[in-house]
């Protein structure tokens, strides 16, 4: 053997061996890092219009945290969670359900509507049920459509998802102003439920008990989806659709049904905030929470568990960027170019991880791939 | 390239200077060496022809040539001078035009855009001056190539000439071609050479990237063989005219496996890597498979099949001949239940079963290793031990009421992979990190356990290395000796006459005649692989 | 709802107010579908295209505003468009990374940042533009109907048309068009052709963003007259379907804009005529009318092979 060829072969492997430790600390780097650059980015750009970013951000942690604030952010966390895990669902599977925002008001609008009704007929608890039944439903019809042109005519979802949501948004407005209205305000908003027909709180807290709600959510997705075999089905159709064919899974079905449970958890986080919250809606309500949510569900790797922590902060992040928004003059809609600024630092950082073939990526191969519209015969 | 500069085809090079010269190229990848310190000389108005088994460094250092890759180590001389070829755009510059094994042609655009492409500098397309040279190159080659068809509806054999055409263009001086006559007709082969007699007779120099000895050997003016990276061997012109066919076979098979491997068995059957050939088995065990008038559609180019019936007898081996793309894909599929078969009926053991799905067919012994390895057989970032669950997600018992069942699963992998001889760091190794071998072997580990009774084949040993080319044949004729009824789908027809009791042929979606195997057999199957009609 | 008979809306006035509001509402569509098409051609898929036509729309409405042209205003939204594209040029092209992660951040990075950049330029205010002055042809434009439309426009407009014709040559005639076809068809080809994937589909990224940067500054230049956060309300994505729909055929996107500009003019419209339906329900109707073509039209493989795959020179 050529002495090039011997130096080669004797030469530290690149496919690296790292102890559990430092992949474990890589793997809080590569999740972490993205964020805190996002925020360094946005507080120069901060700075740029005038704005001292300190303030800014100490007044975030005022806003989010201090006090009685952390409820706050504890039940925004509950409301954003559902929207997550839905996500995730969906996400493992190679699917881009972006029509959360359309299921989320369109669900709020169904609570917000029919709930003021039920309560004089049904108990309250029995409300409720019915109320987070119907919420759920909602949301999962609302994906039906997409559902059954990709899962039938594979007819791109994003596309489709995205049109549910504008259609969404007007149908939403049409019930607020048409039969929820409550015709003894002037703007069009729907009747407001009782204020004790609202979500129990934690007893010593002023916290709803969504918060529970959501962590049992969490601990649901979880499991399934990474101890049962729907949870590798979803998988696998997300990393290899051919593949889901050939090992003979039905791609409809696990379409289908990864749809209609994100729809029904984005429907259920929107009972969340109205019935723990708002107790009503307005005809321009539009909170667009689910936008925020996707660089944290990339960001935790589809997983259920390590997306808690993310959503927890950016709900101090969101709550407190309300009190520092109106603080500041600076309009609200700022965050969204910190989620932007987050999911671009994630990509970058992505591509400096594989050029050192540094662990896994962040989005599997299926989502990575893109779109595929033949259609086979 | 200039007007003024002599076009390549034209041209003779210096009688004593190599028209290219790679000089201790070496490369190595994560885990293996591909080129080892590799010296090699090409001359003009020569084949040169390099021999080598899958995985021998062939085509690594050809796209070094080619400037698709950049050695670790090592110079490149062009006509004398020494050279960098950075990137295919330097190559074809330096006058190296490659045809590749896989097509560079865009099968959308015409003949005339693909031969353009890249071409010229100007705004506007030059489709007059381009056609003028096609015809000019084409006169030289003597083949007729329509510039207004659309590539992709062109057969493979018309394919590769619209290649080579294009690899000349530029007046190269040094063609290569990786592989050329893998997806040739006998036809298309003989084609081939004479457009080859004629490229030598204007000065090219050929470099000819086979993996069969018999192609190298008749072809090739001089060959080089590589074994595991290294130059192991080089037979000259003297020797290619003077000795004879089995001498110069026998000399390959011994520089390429050692002294041991020449005489152990009859030298035609090693360079195939076929087990000692058994009796053939009269077909009169049971009929565990058969297909009444199956027909089926295909996606896009492919046709599928039309009214195809076959039988298949219990301890059988019943090999399905043809040129790639006649329907083969679309058969397996069909008897597997990844496709619908629109007419006719699929039959296991006397019933119909075409209402039954992939899993339904698999659990009654119905099996199917696919050839498409990697785009479908496999999850590559799944693990082994789940890589060979997969086509029993949620059975017992690796899944109880729906919660997975890790350590049997575990288990289970361990026993398959010490049985099928996976090299494997552990169960847990994602699958796409495998050798194509290895993930053969999974594949093969995967739909050979527990209680087979039918197995489909597509194309088992393509892509493969000798050693598991001979393991997995051997292994198909073990299932057989047990009573398992084999079907294998191959466009190797060698690898059938050494396999397979009797023979089908698929030509163009329909089953055009079926053959005991026996002498005579391959000229036969060879003539209806192509479309003749036997008498 | 619709208390009058259907022929009766059919009225000259309702007509004209369609077509011809019909076509200056496809215009944005027109140009952003036609820069998607560039870009689909060459293999990128551009789910950042909202952001894209976002950005122009505001750069646009500053330039005009401040630099008292609108011509000046066309041209600082093909620069904020095609600064946008940048991204995707740098991330997506070059890096290889995710195209439609990359897409969604700049889509929503966009919004938050024109609105940001809204609110610190000009406050609680919305400042209008001028209206755009029209270029007659004469005697075209006393057709009815179709007169006004198309014979009485912004010159930009008719800018667009030439754009269209220019594209349709460039595509299936030239050199540059051979490339962006290879690109998107089978990019191995394009590379042992000697000719950078790279190069040919970063350019036409950047053609995309300069584009749709366009179209964004004619909506608000022409079309709306004011810069309002979140303005092109997904016309960025109905563009991505008209591309779809039109099949790389560049005249096929003039028409596809058209008749999904006259679903968005549908309300005016119905006004002048007469006719009061809730502006909910007219909201909805070109995404209906998305979702239906998808339906009816979207099958076969049309679209490039190649689309949204990253292109590495040796993969296999």
């Amino acid at each position: 053997m050529s002495d090039v060829a011997a130096a080669i072969e004797d030469a530290p492997e690149n496919v690296r061996a790292t102890t559990p430790l430092t992949g474990f600390v890589d793997l809080v780097i590569r999740s972490v890092l993205p964020l805190l650059l996002a925020l360094v980015a946005g507080g120069i750009l901060i700075a740029t219009l005038g704005h001292n970013p300190f303030e800014f951000y100490r007044d975030i942690y005022r806003g989010g945290i201090e006090l009685s604030a952390w409820q706050d952010s504890l039940m925004r966390a509950s409301t954003l969670t559902p929207i997550a895990l839905g996500l995730i669902v969906v996400f493992r599977a190679n699917i881009w359900n972006l029509g959360y925002q359309g299921q989320f008001l369109l669900s709020a609008a169904m609570v917000a509507g029919l709930g003021p009704h039920l309560e004089r007929h049904l108990s309250a608890t029995l409300t409720l049920i019915v109320l987070f039944f119907v919420a759920g439903v909602t949301g999962a019809v609302w994906t039906l459509i997409p559902a059954i042109l990709k899962a039938w005519y594979q007819t791109n979802e994003i596309i489709t998802t995205l049109m549910m949501t504008f259609i969404g948004i007007s149908l939403a407005a049409i019930l607020v102003k048409g039969p929820f209205q409550d015709f003894s305000s002037n703007v069009p908003q729907t009747l407001p439920l009782n204020l004790d027909q609202l979500l129990p709180t934690i007893p010593g807290t002023r916290t709803h008990v969504g918060v529970v709600i959501a962590a049992v959510l969490v601990l649901i997705v979880h499991y399934a989806t990474t101890r049962t075999s729907f949870g590798l089905k979803l998988q696998v159709l997300g990393a290899n659709p051919r593949a889901a064919v050939h090992v003979g899974l039905d791609p409809k079905r696990v379409i289908l049904t990864a749809f209609l449970c994100s729809g029904a958890l984005v429907g259920v986080a929107a009972a969340i905030e109205i019935l723990g919250i708002l107790g009503y809606v307005r005809a321009d309500y539009n909170p667009a929470y689910g936008d925020a949510v996707i660089p944290f569900v990339f960001l935790a790797r589809l997983n259920a568990l390590a997306v808690v922590p993310f959503i927890l902060f950016y709900s101090v992040l969101s709550i407190g960027g309300d009190f520092a928004a109106q603080n500041s003059g600076l309009p609200v809609d700022f965050l969204l170019v910190i989620v932007g600024l987050t999911l671009l630092f994630m990509v970058f950082i992505e591509y400096l991880g594989r050029q050192r073939e540094i662990g896994r990526s962040y989005i599997t191969p299926g989502l990575r791939a893109g779109l595929r519209f033949r259609k086979a015969r | 390239m200039t007007s003024d500069r002599p076009h390549g085809i034209d041209s003779t090079a210096g009688a004593d200077a190599p028209a290219v010269e790679l000089i201790g190229i070496t490369k190595a990848f994560p885990g293996v060496v591909a080129n080892d310190d590799i010296h090699l000389a090409i001359r003009a108005g020569e084949v040169h022809c390099l021999l080598g088994e899958n995985g021998a460094g062939k085509s690594t250092l050809m796209s070094v040539l080619s400037g698709m890759t950049q050695p670790d180590a090592g110079s490149i001389r062009v006509g004398g001078n020494d050279v960098r070829i950075d990137s295919p755009r330097s190559a074809l510059a330096l006058g190296v035009g490659m045809v590749y094994q896989h097509s560079t042609l865009v099968p959308a655009l015409s003949v005339l855009e693909n031969l353009l492409l890249g071409e010229g500098t100007g705004l506007r397309l030059d489709t007059e001056s381009g056609e003028a040279r096609l015809a000019e190159i084409a006169a030289t080659l003597a083949v007729h190539v329509d510039p207004g068809a659309r590539t992709g509806d062109l057969s493979l054999g018309e394919q590769q000439q619209v290649e080579i055409i294009k690899a000349l263009w530029r007046g190269s001086n040094v063609l290569i071609l990786d592989e050329p006559t893998s997806m040739l007709t006998p036809e298309g082969v003989a084609e081939l050479q004479k457009v080859l007699v004629r490229l030598k007779e204007a000065g090219q120099a050929v470099v000819f990237i086979t993996h069969k000895l018999h192609e190298a050997t008749s072809i090739g003016d001089r060959v080089t063989i590589l074994k595991q990276g290294r130059v192991a061997g080089a037979l000259g012109e003297n020797d290619l005219r003077s000795r004879t066919a089995d001498d110069l076979q026998a000399e390959i098979v011994r520089i390429m496996f050692g002294e041991e491997a020449v005489g152990s068995a009859p030298v035609a059957e090693l360079e195939g890597a076929l087990p000692e050939r058994r009796q053939a088995v009269r077909a009169s065990g049971d009929v565990l498979l058969e297909l009444a008038g199956v027909s089926a559609s295909g996606d896009g180019i492919s046709a599928g099949i039309e009214e195809v019936s076959l039988v298949l007898h219990q301890g059988e081996i019943l090999g399905v001949a043809g040129v790639d793309g006649n329907g083969q894909r679309e058969l397996a599929e069909v008897v597997a239940g990844q496709r619908r078969a629109t007419v006719g009926d699929v039959l296991l053991f006397g019933m119909p079963i075409g209402k039954l799905d992939v899993r339904s067919r698999q659990k009654l012994g119905l099996r199917y290793v696919t050839d498409d390895r990697l785009g479908e057989g496999i999850v590559g970032s799944l693990g082994v031990g789940l890589n060979l669950v997969l086509k029993r997600i949620g059975q017992r018992p690796f899944w109880k009421h729906g919660r997975i069942q890790r350590g049997q699963i575990e288990r289970q992998a361990r026993e398959l992979v010490a049985e099928f001889d996976v090299r494997t760091p552990s169960v847990a190794t994602r699958a796409g990190t495998l050798s194509g071998g290895n993930i053969q072997k999974v594949l093969l580990a995967r739909e050979l356990s527990s209680d087979p009774k039918v197995v489909v084949f597509n194309k088992p040993t393509y892509g493969l290395d000798i050693r598991t080319t001979l393991a997995v044949r051997t292994r198909i004729q073990e299932l057989a000796a047990d009573g398992i009824a084999a079907l294998v789908i191959s466009t190797d027809l060698e690898e059938l006459l050494g396999l397979c009791d009797r023979i089908a042929v698929l030509y163009q979606g329909r089953l055009v005649g079926t053959f005991e195997n026996g002498p005579g057999a391959a000229e036969r199957i060879g003539e209806l692989m192509v479309g003749s009609r036997a008498a | 709802m619709i208390a009058l008979p259907v022929a009766s809306i059919f009225t000259q006035a309702f007509l004209t107010s369609l077509v011809a509001g019909g076509l200056l509402a496809g215009v944005p569509l027109m140009f952003t579908a036609l820069g998607e098409q560039i870009s689909e051609a060459s293999g990128v898929l551009n789910i950042g295209l909202e952001g894209m036509m976002l950005t122009g729309a505001y750069t646009g409405f500053v330039g005009a505003y401040y630099g008292g042209h609108d011509w000046l205003g066309y041209l600082a939204a093909i620069g904020g468009g095609m600064a946008v594209s940048l991204i995707m040029v740098v991330f997506c092209v070059r890096l290889l990374l995710d195209q439609i992660v990359v897409g969604i951040a700049i889509t929503l990075g966009a919004e938050g940042a024109t609105s940001v950049l809204q609110g610190a330029q000009f406050g609680q205010s919305y400042p209008r533009l001028p209206a755009a002055s029209d270029v007659s042809i004469p005697l075209l434009d006393r057709i009815p109907i179709l007169g006004e439309s198309l014979f009485q426009q912004p010159l930009v407009v008719y800018l667009g048309f030439a754009l269209i014709a220019f594209t349709a040559w460039l595509l299936r005639r030239t050199r540059p068009g051979l490339n962006l076809r290879a690109a998107g068809q089978k990019p191995q080809a394009l590379d042992a052709a000697g000719v950078s994937v790279v190069g040919t589909r970063s350019l036409a990224v950047l053609a995309t963003g300069a584009l749709a940067g366009l179209g964004g500054g004619y909506l608000a230049i022409a079309g709306a007259g004011i810069f309002v956060p979140f303005m092109t309300q997904g016309q960025g994505y109905i563009a991505i379907v008209i591309c779809m729909l039109a099949r790389g055929r560049p005249v096929w996107v003039l028409i596809g804009a058209f008749i999904f500009g006259m679903s968005l003019q549908l309300a005016t419209a119905l006004q002048i005529a007469g006719i009061d339906i809730s502006t909910d329900v007219i909201n909805m109707i070109p995404f209906v009318a998305v979702i239906l073509s998808l339906i009816l039209f979207a099958r076969g493989d049309y679209l490039p092979p190649a689309l949204a795959q990253p292109y590495v020179r040796g993969a296999r």
